[in-house]
Parts: structure tokens; C-alpha cells; sequence
């Protein structure tokens, strides 16, 4: 595959320190238990996809990393910080964590170098020119600079999802958490999403990727998490993942969504 | 079939009746049999309405001394039947309509204040527009200084007056940013330019305001924004209560600066509307803001406290609310402490006003898509940034025309503060000038004019809401 190819497997080091730590979480929506021991790690600069049926608790995993969603019970540990309801956590794990949404949430009142200079102005306490420069700079990355004085309503939504990546990316976050990133797009714009995302899978940025691309996983991802029922059924490295799938639940999904 | 274009046609320009005036009267107006109809019963309406009050209004007297006068003018003139408006009597007695009792010889107080209100307001309302902003101070500069020199007062006042409008003016030219601190003095100005008095009281009480401030930078690195706002608050309530009166007092002795002082039962007209109107308005929005989100708080006891406020004071008519602030308030409240009855009143006021505006925003806050919050969250924002930076700007702009709508009708129902013995306008004003015996009878020449007053205003507050709308579309759709 094309996207192979691009990527040098062996460049991108993956280190033994923890970027994320999930021993034994438990969440419940009322009485709904979303999701069930849940335990995983996440190395830095590891890439991983999730994957699942939906209403499997994929989207809520992610959420609870940067304390979207509060869980219940068992302890998450974000880059070094454990996530409690102390709300000076909460504001440093936020800031260190970018997140990309399924439909963008960019801020329709403010122009994309306003939306992507915010947070660090307000947050990082970053100098504004300073802010400025840095969003050029991911403006660049992700190809869209000469948009950034338009607002988010004037552009595509493969270019808004572009712009939320870069926002994110002007944190300089530690770990970057996709959410369906390119659910909500045109088949046409979602390459174009996908080749951000694979850039930055290129640079060594530790991921989490809620997606349906499969394409996406087999090419960039380092291992494979398949969800239901809100349990981890299955997680394993992607070759092995998609050739050979060891749960009957796995095969059924993969047959559905590779079948035709 | 086989069909090969050869040469792209040219466009054309569309037939005669699709064009112009044509298109437009019969897209408009005769566009079917019942629209037509409706067009000529309308036309017709119109022509009748037009019989029946334009000889009323092109017979009008401007000068006469009283309405038998004017009556015998109208019958001289267009026959013993003709009707007409008597507008002497607005030329007569139009400074009580705007100033109610105020002292005539010190006019000047109230016209300054008023020319500096909209001083004032520009930095707020042309916050990113300098060259409007620039032109609103010049022209109410120039109408200011106009009204000025009609005011009888000394000359020295005049110029100094027209002084201050033109550094205003100056000031909106080059930096109009720098206005902002004559929008913060404002209100301090106005107590003291309306009211008179020592200067050192309300000094002082803006003091309070400084040391709010100051303890709100000192603790809200540390401790955050809601503990240094309330530390801050008790501080300067206490300054405000046990202390402030003492050293104004203290100070006023040492240097004595006052300017003659008028009561509050001298108010009357518009100047009083105004003055409970922009109050209240100014006011209201921030505790409008504030309850909005109280009321979408986790915290249980704001919510409840906020629910119940809003509850409370919305289930409650106006009405009942200014007999409060005229006659009960005082039994709450020490013997010794006298307590004006138009701040009783504004404060009244603008509490109704708050809870009206909390629902509004409220409608805003939920039209937001829950993404917004969470892309702010997912940032880093603290609440109070996400609040201000993201979700407010967007909810007041879906609240606008419900924000105004509540501006207006706040803005009308100060007529009813004429309930608890104030000149207000409409009833107070018109009342008075009747019991005139010259002016007895006289019913609707008032009335229109202080009607026209009002229009022009609220029709000016709904321009600018457009305005600000069609400033703020930015999301294309």
C-alpha cells in the first residue's frame, strides 16, 4: 500500500515510558455500564486504533482520557497525572492532551488563527505574535495558511478538520485523541485528513484513534483494540489483527466491515 | 439521438416583466386575484386613516398660551369644525417632559451627563469600529454643546462643558480604545453631576470599586476567580457600609468640593427614564449573565439559589416590585438609613430586568451545540475562560434580539414608576402640565409627543441590535 510506504516503521521509536495508564476502570451512564474493566497502556509515541461497533464505548474510552466523561471506578493516568476530580489535574491533563472531534467543534465565532491561537494565548500564556507565528506553522503543516483569516464556516469540512488538528497541535500536546475524525466527511475530503493524520503518525506523536479506516490502522497504527459491549475483546498488533482474528466477535466485525 | 453543442449561448438579459419596478410591484403586490385585493384594501385603509388625522396634524398650533387659544386659532383659520392639534403646549412646557422639577438654572448637569453617556456607551457598543465610534462622539459633541448654549448658565461652565465634549471627541479620534475609562467614571460622574453634592462621596464609593479590583488581582492567581471576587466584594462592602461615609465626610471638610445638590423628588421626565433605564439595562445584563449560569450549574445551592431568584422575581408583577422598593423596603431597613427612593426603584428594577435577561441567555447557552463546551474543555480553558471566550460571545449573539426585547420593554415600563409617586413621563409629566389651568382638557398632543420620545428610542436600541447582528454573522450558513 501507498501509505506503507511512506512510513518507515523502524524511525519511529516507540519508548517504555507510559503516556497513558488504565488499570481496572469502570464507568456507568445511570445504570448503564458503558464500560467494564477496562485496562490498557499506552506507551509514548505508541499509535493505536480502536475499533468497534458502535454503542461499544469506543468514543467514551477516549472521552474519559481527558476527562470528557468521568469515570467511576479504577484509576487512569495521564502522562505522569492521575485523573481525580481535582480540576487543576483535569486543566493540566487537557492541555497536554489534544483531542479531535467528529465534527470538528471549531469556534464559529472566531477566525482559524483565532481559533488556533486561543488556547495557547489563554492557557499557555503564550505572547500573541508568538501564538500567531506558531499557528502559521501548523497552518502550514496541515496545508490549508491561506485560510487562516477566513472563518470556520467558510471552509470545507476536510479543511475544518485540518484547522481542528492544527488548534490541537498549537498546545504542543503529548498525546493526540481522535474521535471519529473522519466520520462526519465526504470520501473525497477524508484522505486528505487521513494524510494529516499520518504525518504526525510520521513525527512520532503518540495517538489514540477511534476510526473505521482500516486502510488508516493497517498502515500507521502499532496495535489494534477492538471494543464491544464495553469490554477490550481483542488487541493485537495489525497484521495479526487482520489476518488472523482470534475472537469470533473480531471475525464477524472484520467480515462485516471488510466484506465487500 | 445524438446531440453535439457546437457554439455556448451568451446569457441574456430576462424579459421586461422580470425586470425593475414591474417585477417587483407584481411579485409584491399584485402577485394573485387575493394579494391584489388585500393591496387595494390596504391602499384604501391607508387613504382613510390619512382623512381621518392629517387635517388634525397639519392644523396644528405652535404658538398660543393655552388651549382656548389654541382652539380659537384652529376655529379662525379652518372653520368652526376643524379639529387640530394643539402643539403649544409642548412649546410651553417641553422642559418639564425632559427634566421634571430639575433646578432650570443648572440644566447644564443633566444635558453634559446625557452628551456623556453616549460617550461613554461608544467604546462598548463600537468596540471594534473606531470610525463610527469616532462619528457618534462628534455628532453628540456638537448637539451637546448646541443644547448647551440654549441651557441659560454662566459662560466660564459653557466653555468648560464644550471643553470636556471635545476632548471627548479628540480622544474617540485618535484613541478610542482610551475611552474605556470614562465609560468606567461614568456612572460616579452621573451621581454627581444629577444629584450635586460633594464630590468625595462618590469618589469614595468608586474607591470601593478600585478596592474590589485590587483584591481580585492580588488573590486570583492563588485562589481563583470566584474566592477573590467574594473576598473582594466583602471588602468593599465593608469600606462601602462602615467606612467610606466617614472619610468623604472627613475629606470634605479638608477640601471642600460640592456643587449645589438637587433631591430625588425634583426628577422627573425623561431624564428620570433614562436615568432608571440605562441604569438598569447596564446592570441588568451582567446579573442577568451571571443567574443564566447559575442556573446550568452542578453546584446545587447556586442552582437552586438561582432558579428560585429567577422564579420568584419573573412570577411577581413590576408593579408589586416598586411598592416594595417605595414602602416596604424601608421597614427592612435601620430607621437611620435613608435610602433614595429612584436607587430603591433602579434596583428593583434591574433585579426584574436580570431575571428576564437569565432566561433569555439561558435560551443561548442551550442552543450551543455541546461540542462547543467540549472542544473548550478539551483545550485546557478553565471555566470562567470558556465561559467568556467561547461560550458567552455566542450565546448573547443567538440572545440578542430576545436581550433586546427585554432592553425595550424595560425601557417602557419605567413609565410605571409613576405608580410609586415619580414624575415619570408619560403619566407623571402629563398629569401636571393638565392641572394647569390653561392646558385643562388637553389629551393627546402629550401623549404622542412623549410617545414619539419613546419610539425614537426603542426604534434606535432595535437599529443597533440589527446592526450588531450583522456585525456578528460569522458562521456563513
Amino acid at each position: 500500500m501507498a501509505i506503507q510506504a511512506m512510513l518507515n516503521t523502524s524511525e519511529m521509536a516507540v519508548s517504555d515510558e507510559m503516556a497513558v495508564q488504565i488499570t481496572g476502570m469502570n464507568k456507568w451512564y445511570g445504570t448503564f455500564h458503558v464500560l467494564r474493566d477496562i485496562n490498557m497502556t499506552v506507551q509514548k509515541g505508541e499509535r493505536i486504533v480502536i475499533c468497534g461497533p458502535s454503542g461499544s464505548g469506543k468514543s467514551t474510552l477516549i472521552r474519559c482520557i481527558n476527562r470528557l466523561e468521568e469515570h467511576q471506578q479504577g484509576q487512569i493516568i495521564v502522562d505522569g497525572t492521575e485523573l481525580t476530580s481535582d480540576l487543576k489535574n483535569i486543566d493540566k491533563v487537557r492541555s497536554e492532551v489534544g483531542m479531535v472531534f467528529q465534527h470538528f467543534n471549531l469556534f464559529p465565532h472566531l477566525t482559524i488563527l483565532e481559533n488556533l491561537t486561543l488556547a495557547p494565548i489563554w492557557v499557555r500564556k503564550t505572547p500573541k505574535k508568538e501564538a500567531e507565528e506558531t499557528a502559521m506553522y501548523f497552518l502550514g503543516k496541515v496545508k490549508i495558511p491561506e485560510q487562516a483569516h477566513k472563518y470556520p464556516g467558510q471552509l470545507s469540512g476536510g479543511q475544518q478538520q485540518r484547522v481542528a488538528i492544527a488548534r490541537s497541535l498549537c498546545m504542543k500536546p503529548r498525546i493526540m485523541l481522535f474521535d471519529e475524525p473522519t466520520s462526519a466527511l465526504d470520501p473525497e475530503m477524508i484522505k486528505e485528513v487521513l494524510d494529516t493524520m499520518i504525518d504526525l503518525a510520521k513525527e512520532g506523536m503518540t495517538m489514540l484513534c477511534v476510526t473505521h479506516e482500516m486502510g488508516f490502522a493497517q498502515a500507521v497504527a502499532n496495535r489494534v483494540i477492538f471494543m464491544d459491549q464495553g469490554q477490550i475483546v481483542e488487541q493485537n498488533e495489525p497484521k495479526e489483527f487482520f489476518n488472523n482474528p482470534k475472537s469470533e466477535r473480531t471475525k464477524l466485525f472484520l467480515s462485516q466491515i471488510l466484506g465487500h | 439521438m445524438q446531440f453535439v453543442r457546437t457554439q455556448m449561448l451568451a446569457p441574456l438579459s430576462p424579459p421586461i416583466t422580470e425586470r425593475g419596478a414591474v417585477k417587483w410591484l407584481r411579485e409584491n403586490l399584485f402577485s394573485g386575484g387575493l394579494n391584489s385585493a388585500l393591496t387595494l384594501l390596504a391602499a384604501a385603509t391607508l387613504y382613510y386613516l390619512a382623512t381621518l388625522s392629517l387635517p388634525w396634524l397639519l392644523h396644528g398650533v405652535w404658538k398660543a398660551n393655552s388651549l382656548s387659544e389654541c382652539r380659537t386659532i384652529i376655529a379662525a383659520n379652518f372653520g368652526p369644525d376643524a379639529g387640530g392639534a394643539c402643539w403649544a403646549v409642548i412649546r410651553a412646557r417641553w422642559y418639564q417632559f425632559i427634566y421634571g422639577f430639575y433646578p432650570p438654572e443648572i440644566y447644564w448637569r443633566p444635558i453634559l451627563n446625557f452628551g456623556l453617556l453616549f460617550v461613554a456607551m461608544t467604546p462598548i457598543l463600537f468596540s471594534d469600529n473606531p470610525a463610527s465610534a469616532a462619528k457618534l462622539v462628534g455628532v453628540v459633541a456638537v448637539l451637546t454643546v448646541i443644547m448647551l448654549a440654549l441651557a441659560q448658565g454662566p459662560v466660564w461652565l459653557f466653555v468648560l462643558c464644550g471643553a470636556i465634549m471635545a476632548g471627548c471627541f479628540l480622544l474617540a479620534t485618535i484613541a478610542p480604545a482610551r475611552l474605556l475609562p470614562v465609560t468606567a467614571v461614568y456612572p460616579f460622574a452621573t451621581v454627581w453631576l444629577l444629584w450635586g453634592g460633594s464630590v468625595w462621596g462618590p469618589l469614595m464609593a468608586m474607591l470601593g470599586f478600585v478596592i474590589l479590583a485590587a483584591v481580585y488581582r492580588l488573590l486570583s492567581p492563588r485562589f481563583g476567580v470566584v474566592v477573590a471576587t467574594a473576598t473582594g466584594f466583602v471588602i468593599a462592602c465593608i469600606w462601602w457600609v462602615a467606612l467610606q461615609g466617614y472619610v468623604s465626610g472627613a475629606l470634605q471638610s479638608i477640601i471642600p468640593l460640592a456643587v449645589q445638590p438637587v433631591e430625588s423628588d425634583k426628577f422627573g421626565g425623561f431624564l428620570l427614564a433614562f436615568l432608571i433605564g440605562v441604569s438598569s439595562i447596564s446592570i441588568s445584563l451582567p446579573i442577568g449573565i451571571l443567574l443564566a449560569l447559575g442556573r446550568q450549574s452542578d453546584m446545587l445551592l447556586i442552582k437552586s439559589l438561582s432558579v428560585g431568584f429567577i422564579e420568584f422575581v419573573r412570577g411577581v408583577p413590576l408593579i408589586t416590585m416598586l411598592f416594595v422598593a417605595s414602602l416596604l423596603l424601608q421597614y427592612f431597613l435601620p430607621p437611620q438609613v435613608q435610602f433614595d427612593l429612584i436607587l430603591r426603584v433602579v434596583i428593583l428594577v434591574t433585579l426584574f430586568s436580570a431575571a428576564y435577561n437569565a432566561e433569555v441567555i439561558r435560551g443561548g447557552l442551550a442552543s450551543l451545540p455541546k461540542g462547543q463546551f467540549e472542544a473548550a474543555d478539551g483545550l485546557g480553558l478553565d471555566y470562567w475562560q470558556s465561559q467568556r471566550l467561547i461560550i458567552m460571545p455566542q450565546a448573547l449573539k443567538v440572545s440578542i434580539p430576545g436581550i433586546v426585547s427585554t432592553f425595550i420593554g424595560l425601557f417602557k415600563d419605567t413609565t410605571l414608576v409613576t405608580f410609586v409617586g415619580l414624575a415619570e413621563p408619560l403619566r407623571g409629566v402629563t398629569t401636571i402640565v393638565r392641572a394647569d389651568i390653561n392646558w385643562k382638557g388637553i389629551y393627546w398632543e402629550p401623549y404622542l409627543f412623549v410617545g414619539a420620545i419613546f419610539f425614537v428610542t426603542c426604534f434606535g436600541m432595535s437599529l443597533y441590535s440589527l446592526y450588531l447582528e450583522r456585525k456578528l454573522k460569522t458562521d456563513h450558513r
